[in-house]
């Protein structure tokens, strides 16, 4: 059963308090915040959709070369050894560590994909005179995405293992650790431009009959 | 249907007034002949007025995620293989190894990350359920504050599973020196998710809703 919307649609409830209240009309750029409990509620991103399409583009490009090709390499005395994204999860799964390396891949791998591919559909369908249904099914499910793909974990934690290693051995960064330097930036790029709101106001309602 | 004056600076929640937020897609509606699970018009999710079964739910992660704490300090996480033998490293013992004149950010960092943030996270987490439980209604502002920090720092933790994990996949050089991910890794991987999972479980509104009550009666 579809519950009733309200004739306001400016009457929003704070995610973190449920205080309500009306979200008033910001211009480009400005904010607005819970005044219970100091959530930041909207932030007016500029020019929204383009630059997300533009920045998510960027990202996908950077996410196939940082899992295409080696990302930490290291000699000692003749020896050669290198590593992959992918490669750290496979070594997990080889040595029987199959749920650890389950979780690496979906962190590192699986999530941020999900969230560059989910992100992609739902720019260049909220691109559409009508946005589609489909849309927000995805948008729906982005925030959780977000949650579990944990590039900026990893490169941190790349770089701590660089840095143990580079005590025993010569180590060498690869193509991929650069292309996931500028992936944790890119990311970081896209949080602040893209706005739910935006594609949330001009979706196509699941309850047509209003 | 809400009228305009409804909302006043006395602050009203949408339960109070009988009106469910989509988690979804955050919109605002009514739910029909007091019915209180809908769904929302806009985007066709589920709707309720609380999360469900938060408090239950967080509990449960959280328990887990205490007791996998344990074997996740005691058992060794990494077990490096030389000529000479060998040895097994714990995380704490990680981090004194990490620990010289020149790695000392580092071994700062993963200290942070693995030991600090999950048991600040366990012992936070288990305050702000007891503070719920008991219908606290102070310093809620402060509670919500300490639910976006645990909520924000939590990731980081999982900083040591991907040490671990390139160290081993890359310091294959037998027979000259191998590293191996030991069991310890798994219990410290299961603390850092089922953390995770108790602070999505966790509805920072049910921090609100006893001083919300009070608020009313006396308005």
């Amino acid at each position: 059963m579809y519950n009733q919307p309200l004739d306001d649609a400016a009457l929003i409830a704070c995610p973190h308090c449920d205080l309500l209240q009306r979200l008033p009309d910001l211009a480009p750029g400005a904010s607005a915040r819970c005044p219970r409990c100091n959530l930041e509620l909207w932030r007016h991103r500029r020019d929204s959709l383009n630059r997300t399409l533009a920045l998510t583009l960027a990202a996908a490009i950077l996410y196939l070369v940082a899992n295409s090709f080696p990302m930490l390499g290291l000699t000692v005395v003749g020896h050669d050894a290198s590593t992959t994204v992918l490669g750290g999860a496979q070594h997990l799964w080889a040595d029987g560590r199959e749920v650890v390396a389950g979780l690496v891949l979906f962190t590192a791998v699986i999530a941020p994909g999900l969230q560059i591919g989910f992100l992609l559909a739902i720019v260049l369908g909220a691109h559409r005179e009508r946005v589609p249904k489909w849309v927000g099914l995805l948008l729906r499910r982005h925030p959780a995405t977000r949650t579990w793909s944990m590039i900026e974990v990893m490169l941190l934690g790349v770089l701590v293992a660089l840095i143990k290693i580079a005590e025993l051995a010569t180590v060498i960064p690869g193509v991929a650790l650069f292309a996931l330097g500028a992936l944790v930036v890119v990311f970081a790029a896209i949080q602040s431009s893209f706005d739910p709101r935006e594609v949330w106001d001009r979706i196509e309602w699941s309850d047509a009959t209003p | 249907m809400v009228r305009r004056d409804t909302v006043s600076a006395t602050g009203v929640t949408a339960m109070q007034l009988g009106l469910q937020r989509c988690e979804g897609c955050g919109l605002v509606s009514r739910p029909v002949h007091g019915d209180a699970e809908g769904r929302c018009p806009r985007c066709d999710d589920g709707v309720e007025y609380r999360k469900k079964a938060s408090l239950q739910r967080t509990w449960a992660f959280l328990i887990a995620a205490a007791i996998c704490y344990i074997p996740a300090n005691l058992l060794p996480v990494l077990t490096t293989t030389t000529a000479e033998g060998a040895a097994s490293d714990t995380i704490l013992q990680g981090v004194v190894l990490l620990w010289s004149p020149t790695g000392w950010p580092l071994a700062l960092i993963v200290l942070f990350a693995s030991i600090m943030i999950p048991s600040a996270k366990i012992i936070t987490l288990a305050y702000l359920l007891i503070s719920v439980q008991r219908g606290s209604a102070q310093s809620s502002e402060q509670r919500t504050r300490l639910y976006r920090i645990v909520d924000l720092v939590g990731r980081w933790s999982m900083v040591d599973v991907f040490v671990d994990a390139f160290t081993a996949a890359l310091v294959q050089l037998q027979p000259l020196m191998s590293v191996e991910p030991a069991p310890g890794l798994f219990f410290f991987a299961a603390v850092v998710v089922s953390t995770m999972l108790a602070v999505e479980s966790f509805d920072p509104r049910l921090i609100w809703d006893s001083s919300s009550a009070r608020e009313v009666r006396h308005g």
